[in-house]
């Protein structure tokens, strides 16, 4: 986040907890949105949503700055949100239009702001892993105090390249925090199911660096536990494995009728251990924001959302040009 | 019999008659089942597959033959490779063919050199299915058509099935074939019908299909393109031009007969093929024919492909990408040298 000094990144300020409130609004407001838009057929192309993992993306993107890179998954959308990219700019890329952040050639899996520091959606599961400890080693050589979060899913942690990766970011202490958001499934596979290990965070174990199991939901939890791995990353201390156990408020993708969660889960999850209810009562309770603040940025944020739904509509389709231009450089 | 059925509905016919066939038969993907180990479920309403393609395979067959894997292409590719080497005979899913990235060493160090390296003496009776194509605006990482990666590969066979007829009987041949063999399965044509015949049948692997006869011109369809072809032929034929469509079926084998004696009658030849164009089948079949055939071409050949870049997301950019009927046509224009028709 901007206009703060690393060094207090760690202290939970009004400041921050405004920062923090707004981000998680705009990422399940924007997310919500999305939703229903999908259903009625406006949006192309296949569409994951965060909803439910809001705290994870903001509690450790709220210690990083736009030096700091991020990799991200098939569902991006929270983690570009929370990294700072622009709000129209994002919804007119799933739109598909020409001022989408990536000039609608990306859409929803792709959705990336290196300037930001966000190194694109993903659309190939465990692609994430090498790319941030890529940035870890730009940061190594140059000899910055710059780190590099890979967010990923439960079922991820089961591909190759998370091992591999970790792996080198332990042997050459890269600044690195591998960020899980284990919301139980990989599709329609149970975490149970598809992972022998009982925590992703396990693995820390093995590769001999720090890893820390937290409440995903918890947004307090997540951004005390991300200060201390960020910390450690700056000082040169290498990688963390983060999990972070949460939930997805709807189905893998936009579409997916769920059978494999029961109503019983999916309304405890929504009504009782719904993330931005907690840091609502957190904030309060902590006299760090007031029922009218709450209300102001609830409303600020629908304001934000529906221009972004109208900026997009309003916005063309990128023109045939468009086809064969980005393929390389041009000199 | 015949019966009326999806191309989806072809591959699950097919896949359910070989593990009835035999019991070495084995699926092995990501959700092949869906819903692994969600108690509620049974395996019944289990997901079958992101297009429901291998739904109730898990009911009739069991978690001891129906296998949903962890996210980790290299292993469970690796795993299917071997199986097939020491007595199964695996069907293991790529869910989308851009995912072979992660597993490409697997096909294509192991699974598609064993035979050769080891003096003839293993045989890898695997078949990957794989989802393929644009037009779903599905963007850059999932909308690949990259069956001419699998076809450069010696000991790989590639099919390109376009309609539920040669899918069932395709598949049913790679299955019970001895060698590697990867199934694309283009994603628009799931949901397309046609007349299958009931029951347990094989089409050759590397017998193409003339899929509509003429003299003036030949097409050349890969996978889906073969309709797009057989669209233009329709329009041509409104101005007293008859195209021949060709679908190869499978790209290795390659039935290169069928195609240039088609050539040799009608001296003209256009490929329709909407993967990238460079190293391409599109620019493999334009090579053989011009190899084999060139005193009887009148014109030069001509590939209407992709663009030299990746799919794009968006609607009005994808549309354009891929190849259509009006781009068929005015490649036949050019050919002819008059503009057969004012407007396309
Ligand atoms: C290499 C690769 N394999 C498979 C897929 C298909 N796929 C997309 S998302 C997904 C599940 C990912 O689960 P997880 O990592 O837990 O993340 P979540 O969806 O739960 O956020 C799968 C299998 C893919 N996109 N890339």
């Amino acid at each position: 986040m901007p206009a703060e000094t690393k060094k207090s990144s760690r202290m939970m300020t009004k400041e921050k907890a405004k920062w923090i409130y707004k981000k998680m609004q705009e990422i399940r407001q924007f997310e919500n949105a999305v939703h229903d838009i999908f259903a009625k057929g406006e949006i192309p192309g296949f569409v994951h949503l965060y909803a439910g993992e809001e705290a994870v993306a903001v509690g450790v993107c709220a210690h990083l700055t736009d030096q700091d890179s991020i990799t991200s998954t098939h569902r991006g959308h929270g983690h570009c949100i929370a990294k700072g990219c622009d709000i129209d700019g994002m919804m007119a890329e799933i739109f598909g239009r020409a001022t989408g952040l990536c000039k609608g050639k990306g859409g929803s899996m792709h959705i990336a702001d290196v300037s930001k520091g966000m190194l694109g959606a993903n659309g190939i599961v465990g692609a994430g892993f090498p790319l941030a400890i890529g940035a870890g080693m730009t940061a190594k050589v140059k000899k910055t105090d710059h780190v590099a979060v890979s967010f990923f899913g439960d079922g991820a942690s089961n591909h190759g390249t998370f091992h591999e990766a970790i792996n080198m970011a332990a042997i050459w202490k890269l600044p690195v925090i591998f960020v899980c958001e284990n919301n139980g499934f990989g599709e329609a596979s149970t975490f149970e199911y598809a992972s022998a290990c009982e925590h992703v965070s396990d693995f820390a174990k093995a590769y001999r660096i720090v890893g820390e199991n937290v409440d995903g939901r918890d947004l307090v939890a997540v951004f005390e536990a991300a200060g201390r791995a960020v910390e450690r990353a700056r000082r040169g201390e290498g990688p963390t494995i983060l999990e972070c156990v949460t939930y997805r408020n709807y189905g893998h993708f936009e579409g997916d009728t769920q059978t494999y969660k029961t109503k019983e889960v999916q309304e405890q999850a929504l009504k009782e251990d719904d993330a931005i209810l907690r840091f609502q009562n957190y904030a309060l309770e902590n006299q760090l924001l007031t029922k009218e603040e709450l209300n102001k940025v609830n409303d600020d944020v629908k304001a934000e959302i529906d221009h972004a739904i109208a900026f997009s509509k309003d916005s063309p389709f990128p023109d045939a040009s468009q086809l064969t231009k980005d393929v390389y450089v041009s000199y | 019999m015949t019966k009326k059925m999806s191309y989806s509905d072809a591959i699950n016919d097919a896949i359910r008659l070989a593990m009835h066939k035999d019991e070495n038969v084995v699926l092995i993907g990501e959700d092949v089942a869906g819903g692994a180990e969600v108690d509620h479920l049974q395996d019944k309403g289990a997901w079958g597959g992101v297009f429901g393609v291998t739904k109730g395979m898990v009911e009739e067959f069991g978690r001891n033959r129906v296998f949903d894997t962890p996210i980790a292409e290299a292993g469970y590719m690796g795993a299917a490779v071997s199986a097939a080497a020491t007595g199964l005979r695996p069907i293991s899913e790529l869910m989308f063919n851009d995912f072979i990235g992660s597993c490409l060493d697997e096909v294509m160090n192991q699974a598609a050199k064993f035979r050769y390296m080891f003096g003839g003496k293993a045989r890898v009776p695997l078949t990957i299915r794989t989802i393929d194509g644009a037009g779903f605006n599905a963007a850059a990482q999932h909308s690949q058509s990259l069956y001419a990666l699998f076809t450069h590969i010696p000991g790989l066979k590639v099919a390109v099935p376009s309609t539920p007829y040669d899918m069932k009987g395709l598949l049913l041949s790679a299955i019970f074939d001895d060698d590697p063999v990867i199934v694309f399965e283009d994603k628009t044509l799931y949901g397309k019908k046609g007349e299958v015949d009931e029951g347990f049948y094989t089409i050759p692997l590397g017998k193409a299909e003339i899929k509509r006869i003429g003299k003036d011109l030949t097409i050349i369809g890969i996978g889906k393109q073969v309709h797009t072809a057989l669209k233009a032929a329709d329009r041509l034929a409104e101005k007293g031009f008859e195209a021949e469509v060709i679908d190869p079926r499978t790209l290795s084998p390659l039935d290169e007969e069928t195609m240039i004696h088609s050539v040799k009658k009608t001296g003209r030849l256009i490929i329709v093929d909407e993967a990238y164009p460079r190293c391409s089948a599109a620019t493999d079949i334009a090579a053989i024919v011009g190899e084999k055939a060139f005193d009887y071409l009148d014109t030069p050949i001509k590939r209407v492909t992709a663009p030299h870049s990746p799919v794009p997301f968006s609607p009005s950019l994808e549309k354009l990408y891929l190849p259509s009927p009006e781009k068929i046509i005015e490649a036949f224009s050019e050919m002819v040298g008059e503009k057969v028709f004012t407007a396309v």
